[in-house]
């Protein structure tokens, strides 16, 4: 059964899923490293400079989100059946999957997800506004931009310890500003992540130190907006 | 009464040597630590807190949603004040005298305590700390996540390693296994150790 658009997107919902989930037989064979790829960066390790320095952005892809990947395919190796899935689809049906994995799968798997969705959510020449369907529903939700840019950075700012904060857009089709510990992913909550910042301290160290506030408020030069209003206006059709 | 930030029990260069240098002592002292400080001093500003001992004011805020973050400043400004005395320029190796007896008896060998403190700051994911304790007369290797730590558990913590990662970005960045080993070949203060069993 080939892959729909609303499955690879990790949409999949109810019992039909679930069914699509248990019968469909193992595409990826052999080697673990065959299961989950690092994403390459979108950009140049120093393009994001110096909002986000390039020592930063060499370890934070190549080692960090590397090792989840490589974590994440060990455990998974021995699980054939469950190869060959987008990893927001075996997020979204967490309780689904054999106990032994599911640790590892939140864990590390939420870590491959999370990153993904980081790089591409940030752009040389990014910042300014969103635009569109996504300008509307920000204003709606959060009254400005800039209010949802302070909401938005002090979830961030408060959250202890690593995580992320989230743009989520919720089963209802709403928008929330929330926060996840470690690499929680929000699609565990049936929640779709439109945008996260990484609040764990390799994210923002070398540069920010301690200052995480600082981070936080400098981070929006990078954000990559006509991307993320694209990604909302698919994330809304097919929740529609 | 304020609850004060204890001076560090050694110069903040002394362990460079011993690969934790003195860059990430000006941060991990003099601003992680000292913000835990500051913040729990604010938070429990005239309340009844603020006239409990340190020990006290982390057993009666755990686990109370509504005083989350007094607890994770306090227990993180014991923590760090623990930590510092973990520590010991060219400490580390295996301990000698009735600490050694403790870890053989408890661990069948320093070999076997090591792999497992090793492992517990390994897999502590995200942030969090590594700890040897004394629970029910046995020495025992644990892991917390956060604040958390081995007073709320009934545990007496002996030892402990921080694995936030502004405990070792400056110096080791990602390798946080290499930062492990560090600390166990040459800064795990034993004298620590032994005068936290006798006091026990
Ligand atoms: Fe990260
Ligand atoms: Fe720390």
């Amino acid at each position: 059964m080939p892959l729909t658009r609303r499955q690879t997107l990790g949409l999949l919902v109810g019992s039909a899923a679930t069914l699509w989930l248990r019968s469909r037989p193992a595409v990826a064979e052999g080697e673990p490293s065959e299961i989950y790829t690092l994403p390459p960066l979108p950009y140049g390790y120093d393009a994001l400079e110096p909002v986000i320095d390039a020592e930063t952005m060499q370890l934070h892809h190549n080692k960090h989100h590397g090792a989840y990947i490589n974590t994440l395919n060990k455990a998974l190796t021995p699980y054939r059946q469950w190869h060959g899935l987008p990893i927001e689809d075996l997020l979204r049906h967490i309780h689904q999957l054999p106990t032994a994995i599911q640790k590892t799968v939140r864990n590390h798997g939420g870590g491959h997800a999370n990153h993904s969705l980081f790089w591409q959510s940030m752009a040389p020449n990014g910042g300014g506004e969103p635009m569109g369907e996504l300008a509307t529903a920000i204003a709606a939700t959060f009254g400005s931009f800039s209010e949802f840019q302070t909401q938005f950075q002090q979830a961030g700012l408060k959250h202890f310890g690593s995580g992320w904060v989230w743009l989520v857009l919720t089963p209802q089709g709403n928008l929330a500003i929330t926060t996840t510990l470690n690499q929680d992913s929000p699609l565990m909550q049936g929640q779709v992540p439109i945008l996260g910042n990484d609040l764990w301290e390799h994210a923002y160290y070398l540069t920010y130190r301690n200052r995480r506030d600082q981070y936080l408020e400098a981070w929006w030069q990078v954000v990559n907006w006509p991307w993320l209003s694209d990604r909302y206006a698919q994330m809304r059709a097919l929740l529609a | 009464m304020a609850f004060v930030q204890e001076p560090l029990p050694f110069d903040p260069g002394a362990l460079e040597p011993y690969g934790m240098s003195a860059k990430t002592f000006e941060f991990h002292y003099g601003k992680h630590h000292k913000a835990y400080v500051d913040n729990l001093n604010k938070l429990t500003q005239d309340t009844e807190l603020a006239d409990k001992s340190l020990e006290d004011v982390i057993r009666i805020t755990y686990g109370d949603a509504a005083k989350v973050g007094i607890f994770n400043n306090a227990a993180q400004v014991w923590n760090h004040t623990f930590f510092w005395n973990s520590l010991k320029p060219g400490g580390g190796g295996a301990p000698t005298g009735d600490v050694a007896a403790r870890i053989n008896s408890a661990f069948g060998s320093y070999d076997e305590f090591k792999s497992q403190f090793k492992n517990a700051a390994a897999t502590q994911f995200g942030s969090g700390w590594a700890w040897l304790v004394l629970e029910a007369g046995t020495l025992k290797v644990t892991k917390t996540p956060n604040a958390e730590n081995p007073l709320v558990h009934g545990q007496v913590p002996l030892l402990t390693l921080d694995v936030w990662e502004h405990a070792y970005y400056l110096d080791y960045q990602n390798r946080r296994p290499d930062f492990i080993d560090n600390f166990l070949n040459q800064l795990v203060n034993w004298d620590f150790v032994a005068k936290n069993l006798a006091a026990a």
